[in-house]
């Protein structure tokens, strides 16, 4: 049992919650905000270039703009909250005690698809870095495959053996992997006198016209998703109330300029039509200056972005996967928290073979398609968790960490750049967008009809919260 | 309101359930795979013996396609004239507007019901 209630309105603290053994309480604000830039990062190495791909250079910019938009939504209200819905499973405890079991069940969901499909792209992009390198030093026909293994294989041990443990090398890594982007940028830019960026000579106008534009939103969200995994350390952090919101805005507003100055770099040194196929196109960027130091730099940089990443999703994946096993969601075998380390470890172990099965068997755009679909998911469903969240316990009802301004102003604009996304999607992965739909509405209806008659009714609202309005 | 004892699920049911929802998640991106139904509809145009001219690169772009390993235009070629087929159907657009609509409508609608037990169970138990 936890010592506050973070609903009072007299102290901070963090939700009870009924374990024998709980999650170890050791992260600071740094570790949140490790958490939700170590999973993203990476989307600035690789992935955020299929935008390019998909509507042209100033079509990623218009959606690294865009989806910057509707992340700094998606953070907004994540911080209101979580705040106050400080426990593990993020997301899903949120939708279990404001929308209903259903919903919560199926965020659960979104939540360990689109990080262990994050996780398996997170593996593929290492052994595909691996392999570039060796054929860079004239060694043809690497096996790819062993290091995808031992990449997930080794995160899932470090994950195992403690969070902050776990955490603290996210953010070491993390930190070394967005100063190398800030280091490309200052070594390549005009400003400091190099003239290696040939911005006038590369760019063209827009090859699918505005459509594209429309089109580039669907990896363009890849330059910042999976911020809204700060959430899952809230049953770990110290002070939720006051560490979750700072870790997860930090995080944005960092991930912000990360992103603008990784097209930037990028677009400035290689033709669109390469950049949009590239898969580690920071590296190339790298490459393309002319600076063995910049490349070697920079190919740190992918590694350490992909393995924080990689991290950060079993951490969340695993937290989620968890939280749904303790609420008997999902068999409750699953919620079990090892004795010595603290960790949900049974929920790590599980996902290892299923990011191994995709890591090793899908192509990369389709797994990512397939996180950020997952992600899309998510994100709609947040607008109508806030709106719901504000009506069932207005803001005098219940005590909030952080109170988002202009409400409902940033639900409505998630919601209709989520329309944008998702029609996005439909241009090119329209069969894989309704194939995705298809599983989560089966899924639902085995939930509904079947297993949540194993659920405990009332036991699964933990919040010492009034009743809510209406009911 | 009535407190809702739920059976105890045995180790065997436990397993199965796993196993239904390993299948039904692997199925759900390797089906697609399967029958050729993923993946972007992307095509690429090759003219026979393209020219950096004729594939609309300029000079500092030829540079560059060199730098990366792209010497001769015809190896380049697949890569610059590649583009996605974005025709569509109003007919199949509307299908993915309800079929999203529609999902969210079944969320919210059996999760009401659900979260209405679940209040009742809580408040009117204390």
């Amino acid at each position: 049992m936890t010592d506050f209630d973070i609903t009072s309105r007299e102290i901070d603290g963090m939700a009870p919650h009924g374990t024998k053994v709980g999650l170890l309480r050791v992260l600071g604000p740094a570790h949140v905000w490790a958490l939700g830039v170590g999973i993203v990062l990476v989307g600035e190495y690789m992935g955020w270039n299929f935008a390019v791909g998909k509507g042209g250079a100033y079509a990623a910019l218009i959606a690294c703009w865009f989806a910057g938009l509707l992340y700094s939504c998606v953070a907004m209200i994540d911080s209101e909250v979580t705040s106050t819905v400080a426990a593990a499973g993020g997301q899903y405890t949120q939708a279990k005690h404001i929308v209903g079991p259903l919903m919560a069940f199926n965020v659960g969901l979104y939540l360990v698809f689109a990080y262990t499909m994050l996780e398996a792209a997170n593996a593929i992009t290492v052994g595909f870095l691996i392999d570039t390198v060796a054929v860079m030093s004239g060694h043809e026909g690497l096996d790819q495959r062993p290091f995808i293994v031992l990449a997930i294989m080794f995160l899932a041990w470090l994950n195992y053996r403690g969070v902050l443990a776990t955490l603290t090398f996210s953010l070491v890594i993390t930190a070394i992997a967005f100063s190398a982007i800030i280091i490309l940028f200052l070594a390549t830019s005009p400003v400091f006198g190099s003239n290696v960026l040939q911005h006038k000579a590369l760019m063209t106008d827009l090859p699918y016209g505005w459509l594209g534009i429309l089109a580039a939103m669907h990896f363009g969200l890849w330059y910042y998703l999976g911020i809204e995994g700060t959430t899952q350390a809230a049953e770990e952090v110290r002070s939720p109330a006051r560490s979750l919101p700072f870790g997860t805005l930090a995080g944005i507003m960092t991930l912000l300029i990360a992103a603008t100055l990784t097209w930037y770099v990028c677009v400035g040194l290689m033709p669109w039509e390469y950049l949009g196929q590239s898969g580690v196109p920071l590296f190339d960027a790298a490459r393309m200056s002319g600076s063995t130091g910049l490349m070697v730099l920079l190919g740190i940089g992918t590694l350490f972005a992909t393995l924080a990443s990689a991290n950060g999703c079993i951490n969340d994946a695993s937290r989620a996967w968890f939280a749904m096993g303790r609420d008997q969601y999902l068999p409750s075998w699953f919620g079990a928290v090892h004795p010595t380390y603290r960790t949900p470890y049974r929920s790590i172990i599980f996902l290892v073979p299923i990011a191994l099965i995709f890591a090793l068997g899908a192509p990369l755009d389709q797994v990512i398609t397939f996180s950020i679909l997952s992600g899309l998911l998510e994100y709609t469903f947040m607008p109508i968790n806030v709106i719901m969240f504000r009506k069932k316990w207005p803001l005098d009802a219940i005590k909030r960490g952080y109170e988002h301004p202009f409400h409902p102003i940033p639900a409505i604009v998630l919601l209709c750049l989520c329309s944008v996304a998702y029609f996005a999607v439909f241009l090119g992965y329209g069969t894989q967008l309704v194939a995705m739909i298809a599983f989560y509405i089966i899924v639902s209806l085995w939930f509904h009809f079947w297993r949540y008659r194993f659920v405990r009714r009332a036991a699964q609202f933990t919040m010492p919260w009034p009743r809510p309005n209406g009911y | 309101m009535a407190r809702y004892v739920p059976p105890t699920q045995s180790k065997f049911g436990q397993v199965i359930d796993v196993i239904v929802l390993l299948a039904m998640t692997i199925g759900a991106l390797y089906i697609p795979l399967w029958f050729g139904l993923a993946g972007s509809a992307h095509v690429a145009n090759v003219a026979e013996n393209p020219t950096w001219e004729s594939l609309g690169q300029n000079e500092v772009m030829v540079e560059k396609w060199t730098q990366l390993g792209y010497a001769d235009p015809a190896a380049a070629a697949e890569l610059i004239t590649g583009r996605f087929d974005y025709s569509f159907s109003i007919g199949s657009l509307l299908v993915m507007i309800v079929v999203i609509v529609g999902y969210y409508a079944i969320m919210l609608r059996f999760s009401e019901k659900e979260y209405r037990d679940v209040i009742a169970e809580k408040f009117n138990g204390e």
